[in-house]
């Protein structure tokens, strides 16, 4: 019999709970006696706030109370700067981070001004007409380019600018590569990335229990210890006073590890301060103000080659908006500086990016975190340079992709875990051989781009091929914990610190556990994202849960392992080495009716009676944690078909291919649906999804009706294939997944439409993402010679 | 997003849902099938002090033939029903042709036929197949009925015909007469969405095989649903050869009440564009259905 | 009638009879979560676009937050709540859904659902491109719906039955 789990397609053991409407999400807590918060959100982008009054508010029927910021006394404070900047020598950096009620000024359109208290979320909302305030609408900095000239209109008045950081970092000798070479291309790209959306907005209930000094708070965050440790700090209670759950999340994709959202601050604070418990869920219109973004860069950027197309140097100066305020440091302009390199070998590298300040929602990671710009940029550099010189996309690329030898690469710049970046490993060339032939690279590449297939009288339309690469670091530290318990009824509990919204991770650390401990996956229960079950850890972000988390529960399982081993050596009289966990059992090898099960090796560790060793623990538990020393660096390279009607400038994905490495595998079918729908995410960002700002810095689009979701009509069906490179870096071998299928899209889709046209318009030039229909019909315009 | 109080009567006949909206005025509002107006009210952006629930009106939801060889639409007849209804296939097969193309089917469902038309959104399909068919649509009000055609109905933007006090209680789809032809084509960003540009054309050829009626109407190309009278009027007498559904598709882009608008969707130069783009397509189908009916 | 004038809603959701006063405006995905505390039945957008609180009403696949609680008297509800057995077992087609991983986070999962039910009812045999087309009202910000699309495909020749408490009937 194979008790062998890892690695296997096992079907996820929270299913059930979640098909049946038994998961529990954090709108679903009720408490007795609860109340319903409402927001009253700026209007205005840019505004200076003179008075606010609440009194008609506080006194309609139904409310309880209302407060604004100078209500909050010595509780009203800036929110922490989560990311401090990493050790980039003259790297400039402003940190200004978010308030809980907008004081003073407002700084873009949705920030909280006011809160109201009331038996119903209805009532809260009516009272939110009452609320009567003076806000004087400012001039407003929205646009990237504008918002740093000289007289821009300051969003944070103590600086001379609306600079929030300036980082160059380089490597080699990029005017030195840049005079030797054959080719040099110079462009200018606009990457903007959008919402998350996850289907769940967020929400927080918070429950003081007066009696017992104990607050319990319910958030959808993907980072709980950090919330609970944050919120002790503020609120003037010990860690152990509070409890934070992160129930069953909807869906993160990065914008539930932003702390301290405003509402994540007051919302507790009013448990307290009412003694009630107290549910404030945002709704979808909130989450589009409220809720971080991730937004646009513009590089200016610069390739060299030789003639046969081996990069020389690569040279980039972007803008990167930031938002209203940067809480979260330069990781997603750090991501785009470092993944632009790509699996390539970049010899010289000169990058500069500032961060700006604008009048709009805070940027922080959304799924790819900034990976996507920096891949553009490169991706669209080799197209312009293969074409430039006559060489096919994926030969330029051939060209220049790191062989196994050359691992471990150093790219001699600072990656966002402020540790070197450095490519632990990588096996590119196999993966674009694979990805070639699953996409019949020679037959579509320069196949019929006109297609005959269509009935006479109908719509011509074209089809085109594109293929990229790219890697992502993965699995960044610091640590993460787990606790693995084995129960006297043989159950084994597993718990761990980090969040979970959908990654599979009752059943991924079940697998993981199960293998070492011999058990079925069904008897191991993995709790995540309750402090109070564990309270080490920072949370799921960076494609990291599977990583270091799951790395951290293997260490535990190993530990736990060897204690069995020694109990059962003791009660079965035999040799450790002689022993297997099988079935739940440790057996004796070759005398399988030797035996003894789990759950009563659990009882005698754990006696009523006698004592235990000294220098032992009782009970079949152990605690580890794992620190990777740096990242885990996957690596992919993606294909798709597209079909395009010139005369419409729609465009359908006909086929989509990922061949993707990310080490060892946990459980292959998790890993299939991350890719999946990393992917969806991707073809979203590159044609259907954009947050559209007026020139009032007024988000245009707050509506699933009017922000598009791809749906499962536009998806196509996604083929996979993995390679295995497993990580050097940690003793299972995974590398991070999570975000994986977000990162290539918008290059692949740019190069696949131009190839699709590349008959009736040769010069196209896509250098931009996302495109929309109208979009791309301006630029074939353009190309064309014509006015849009 | 929770609406805002609002007063709820659920009548069960014509006659007490006119008595209500008659004694509150312009402060009621009727509840079809609630898919434009409750995301509306949940943004808060209506807020109806009363509303006239019409579901509990079984008179109000009919599909029947009319003695003309048309068919008639009751008002609370639900878009699933008129999309699987098999008179309306044979009699106005345009309408079966774009009902699928509104929203999604569980949209559908509850939406009902003349909450579509009476609410006039300048994007929606229905309104401008109306047009193409030139529709009438019955009106009530306490004190009686009138019929108004379709191109009086819409008046402006989400504005039509129907006063306060009126409702529209059914729609009379005229019969597709011998040799008659009819197509729809829309672009829309994702399936279901509303479209960019949508147009409905409506032929008919003589004996002698040339044209001798044409209607082509728009959505999201103006403040309603919009007829193109002088591009339609250039299609007569020709046999529909490429030129002239090329010639009038041009005249329609370009004609004084085409005025589309450019919004975070489109621009009003792409939406012009796909005017002629999908007017040859419409007009190429429905002459080559209007010969095979000739 | 004035404004805080209570109606009262008598109705039968997923088999059981339910009795409750009800303020005009309260819709029904709050009713049916808040008042009765059926939970699965989940809110996205709550302007008919996500599709995640997408139940069956009388048979029909609806959207919860574009229906006031006040309307549905006298009507007969499904909610995922009513679609397994009583003894547990999954309905077939949420068994399919566990199969093929159709869910991650599982937020969306009772709007594909309720969705899926009544349209295999109907279309018994979906190709593809029907399968996509009848879940094109859901947005699943996860899966990248293919798990969904092979979930349906799998029990496209065998249809998915009623749900439990409306097959003991
Ligand atoms: C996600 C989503 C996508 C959609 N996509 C589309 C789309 O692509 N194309 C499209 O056309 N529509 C679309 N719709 C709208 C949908 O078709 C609506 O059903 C329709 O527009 C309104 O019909 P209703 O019966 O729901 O009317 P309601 O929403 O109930 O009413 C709409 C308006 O009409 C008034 N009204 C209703 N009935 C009458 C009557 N008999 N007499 C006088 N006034 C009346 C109401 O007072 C209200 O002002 C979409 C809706 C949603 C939620
Ligand atoms: S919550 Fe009803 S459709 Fe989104
Ligand atoms: S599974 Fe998360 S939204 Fe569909």
């Amino acid at each position: 019999m194979s008790s062998r789990v890892f690695g296997e397609p096992i079907k996820r053991l929270e299913d059930p709970r979640l098909l049946t409407g038994d998961a529990v999400f954090v709108d679903d807590v009720e408490r007795p006696g609860m109340l319903h918060v409402a927001f009253l959100r700026s209007p205005y982008a840019h505004g200076r706030l003179h008075a606010i009054d609440l009194t008609d508010a506080r006194s309609r029927d139904g409310v309880i109370a209302a407060f604004a910021a100078d209500d909050l006394g010595a509780y009203w404070q800036h929110g922490p700067l989560l990311v401090p900047p990493p050790p980039i020598a003259d790297a400039v950096f402003y940190p200004r981070t978010q308030v809980p009620l907008a004081r003073g000024k407002v700084r873009h359109a949705g920030e909280p001004l006011a809160v109201v208290v009331a038996t119903s979320r209805y009532i809260a909302e009516d009272a939110l007409d009452d609320i009567v305030y003076d806000l004087e609408p400012l001039d407003v900095a929205i646009e990237l380019e504008a918002a740093l000239d000289a007289d821009a209109p300051r969003i944070h008045e103590d600086l001379d600018s609306n600079l929030a950081a300036d980082v160059r970092q380089q490597k080699g000798d990029y005017a030195a590569a840049r005079a030797a070479a054959d080719v040099i291309l110079e462009r200018r790209f606009t990457y903007d990335h959008g919402a998350a959306a996850a289907i769940e907005n967020r929400g927080v209930v918070a429950d003081w229990d007066r009696r017992a000094e104990r607050l319990t708070v319910w958030d959808t965050t993907q980072a709980p210890i950090p919330i609970r440790n944050g919120l002790a700090g503020l609120l003037g209670l010990s860690e152990s006073q509070v409890r934070v759950v992160a129930p069953f999340i909807g869906g993160g994709f990065g914008p539930k590890i932003m702390m301290f959202y405003p509402e994540e601050m007051v919302v507790p604070w009013l448990a307290m301060r009412l003694g009630k418990p107290v549910k404030w869920i945002e709704d979808r219109e909130e989450n589009f103000f409220a809720t971080t973004h991730e937004r646009s860069q513009i590089h200016q950027a610069e390739i060299a080659l030789d003639r046969e197309g081996r990069i020389l140097g690569v040279r980039d100066d972007f803008l990167h908006d930031t938002g209203a305020y940067n809480p979260y440091g330069l990781t997603v302009p750090i991501n785009s500086q470092c993944t632009l390199l790509g699996p390539y070998r970049v010899p010289a590298y000169d990058s500069r990016f500032r961060a700006v300040f604008t009048n709009a929602t805070i940027v922080t990671p959304y799924r790819g975190a900034g990976r996507q710009h920096g891949v553009f940029v490169m991706e669209r550099l080799l197209d312009l340079a293969a074409r430039e010189l006559n060489l096919d996309p994926v030969e330029i690329r051939r060209r220049n992709v790191l062989e196994p030898d050359e691992f471990p690469h150093h790219h001699e710049i600072i990656y966002q875990d402020f540790s070197e970046l450095v490519y632990d490993s990588g096996n590119h060339r196999p993966a674009i051989e694979k990805a070639c032939a699953m996409i019949d690279w020679e037959r579509e590449r320069d196949g019929a781009g006109i297609q005959g297939e269509e009935p006479a009288g109908t719509v011509d339309k074209r089809r085109g091929v594109g293929l990229v690469c790219y890697v992502e670091g993965t699995g960044i530290g610091p640590y993460e914990g787990a606790r693995v318990t084995v129960e006297s009824s043989g159950s084994v509990s597993v718990s761990t610190g980090i969040g979970t919204q959908g990654q599979g991770h009752f059943t991924a650390f079940a697998q993981v556990v199960a293998e070492q401990l011999g058990v079925a996956v069904e008897r191991v229960r993995v709790v995540t994202g309750d402090t109070r079950a564990f309270h080490w850890g920072t949370g799921t972000f960076a494609s990291r849960g599977a990583v270091v988390a799951g790395n951290a529960c293997h260490a535990a399982a190993l530990a736990v392992r060897a204690k069995i081993l020694r109990h059962a050596s003791e009660a079965l009289e035999v040799d450790e080495a002689d022993l297997e966990l099988v079935g739940g059992e440790a057996r004796v090898v070759g005398a399988p009716q030797r035996r003894i099960a789990l759950g009563d090796l659990a009882q005698r560790a754990n006696p009523l009676r006698g004592a235990v060793a000294p220098g032992t623990e009782p009970g079949l538990e152990a605690t580890s944690y794992f620190g990777p020393s740096r990242g885990a660096t996957a690596s992919g390279v993606h294909a798709m078909e597209v079909e395009v009607d010139p005369s419409t400038a729609m465009v359908e994905i006909l086929r989509y291919i990922v061949v993707h490495d990310c080490g060892t595998v946990i459980n292959p079918m998790i890993l299939d649906g991350q890719i999946k729908g990393g992917v969806a995410q991707g073809i979203g960002n590159a044609f259907y999804e954009q947050l559209i700002y007026d020139s009032e810095g007024q988000l245009q689009n707050a509506s699933l009706m009017d922000y598009l979701l791809p749906t499962a009509a536009e998806v196509p069906p996604i083929e996979t294939a993995h390679l295995v490179t497993p990580s050097p870096l940690n003793p299972l071998g995974t590398k991070g997944a999570g975000e994986a299928g977000a990162i290539p899209t918008g290059a692949l889709f740019a190069q696949a439409v131009e190839n699709a046209l590349r008959e009736d318009l040769p010069d196209l030039e896509i250098l931009e993402i996302p495109l929309s229909p109208n979009r791309l019909w301006e630029l074939m315009c353009a190309a064309r010679g014509e006015q849009a | 997003m929770k609406p805002a109080p609002f007063r709820y009567f659920a009548p069960e006949t014509l006659d007490e849902a006119l008595s209500l909206l008659a004694e509150h005025g312009d402060e009621a509002k009727p509840l079809a099938g609630g898919q434009s107006l409750v995301p509306a009210m949940n943004f808060r952006l209506a807020q109806p002090a009363v509303l006239v629930d019409l579901n509990r009106i079984a008179a109000l939801s009919f599909i029947r033939p009319d003695d003309a060889g048309g068919v008639v639409v009751g008002a609370m007849t639900r878009q699933r029903a008129v999309e699987h209804s098999e008179l309306v296939a044979a009699r106005a097969p345009l309408v079966t042709e774009t009902v699928p193309y509104i929203a999604h089917a569980q949209i559908r469902n509850r939406g009902t036929f003349g909450g579509s038309l009476a609410h006039a959104d300048p994007a929606s399909e229905l309104p401008a197949v109306a047009l193409a068919l030139d529709a009438q649509f019955t009106l009530a009000c306490r004190s009686g009925q009138r019929v108004v055609p379709a191109e009086a109905f819409y008046t402006d933007l989400f504005e039509t015909a129907c006063g306060h006090e009126e409702l529209l209680v059914d729609v009379r789809l005229p019969t597709a007469a011998a040799g008659s032809g009819f197509a729809f084509e829309e672009l829309a960003r994702r399936h279901g969405d509303y479209a960019l540009v949508g147009v409905a054309v409506a032929v008919q050829r003589g004996a002698d095989g040339t044209l001798i009626d044409a209607r082509m109407a728009y959505l999201s190309v103006g403040p309603g649903p919009v007829l193109a009278t002088r591009a339609s009027a250039s299609l007569l007498g020709t046999r529909g050869e490429t030129e002239a559904l090329r010639v009038a598709a041009s005249l329609a882009a370009h004609e004084d009440i085409v005025d589309p608008p450019s919004d975070i969707h489109a621009t009003a130069a792409y939406r012009r564009h796909l005017i002629e783009v999908l007017t040859v397509r419409a007009l190429t189908r429905a002459c080559s259905r209007a010969q095979e009916g000739a | 009638m004035d404004d805080s004038a209570l109606i009262d809603v008598a109705l039968t959701v997923n088999g059981t009879h339910y009795q409750r006063q009800v303020e005009s405006r309260l819709l029904l995905s709050d009713f049916l979560r808040h008042d009765l505390g059926l939970t699965g039945t989940h809110v996205g957008c709550e302007h008919g676009v996500c599709g995640a609180c997408t139940i069956l009403l009388d048979g029909e696949a609806v959207r919860a937050c574009l229906l006031f609680a006040a309307q549905v008297r006298g009507s007969t509800i499904t909610t995922v709540e009513g679609l397994a057995a009583a003894d547990g077992t999954l309905h077939p087609l949420q068994e399919a859904f566990r199969q093929a991983h159709g869910l991650q986070c599982g937020f969306c999962t009772p709007g594909f659902l309720l969705t899926l039910v009544p349209f295999l009812a109907e279309n018994p045999n979906p190709d593809d491109r029907e399968i996509r087309q009848a879940i094109s009202g859901n947005l699943c910000r996860c899966t990248g719906y293919q798990g969904i699309v092979d979930a349906v495909r799998s029990l496209s020749r065998t249809g998915a039955p009623k749900p439990a408490h409306e097959a003991e009937t």
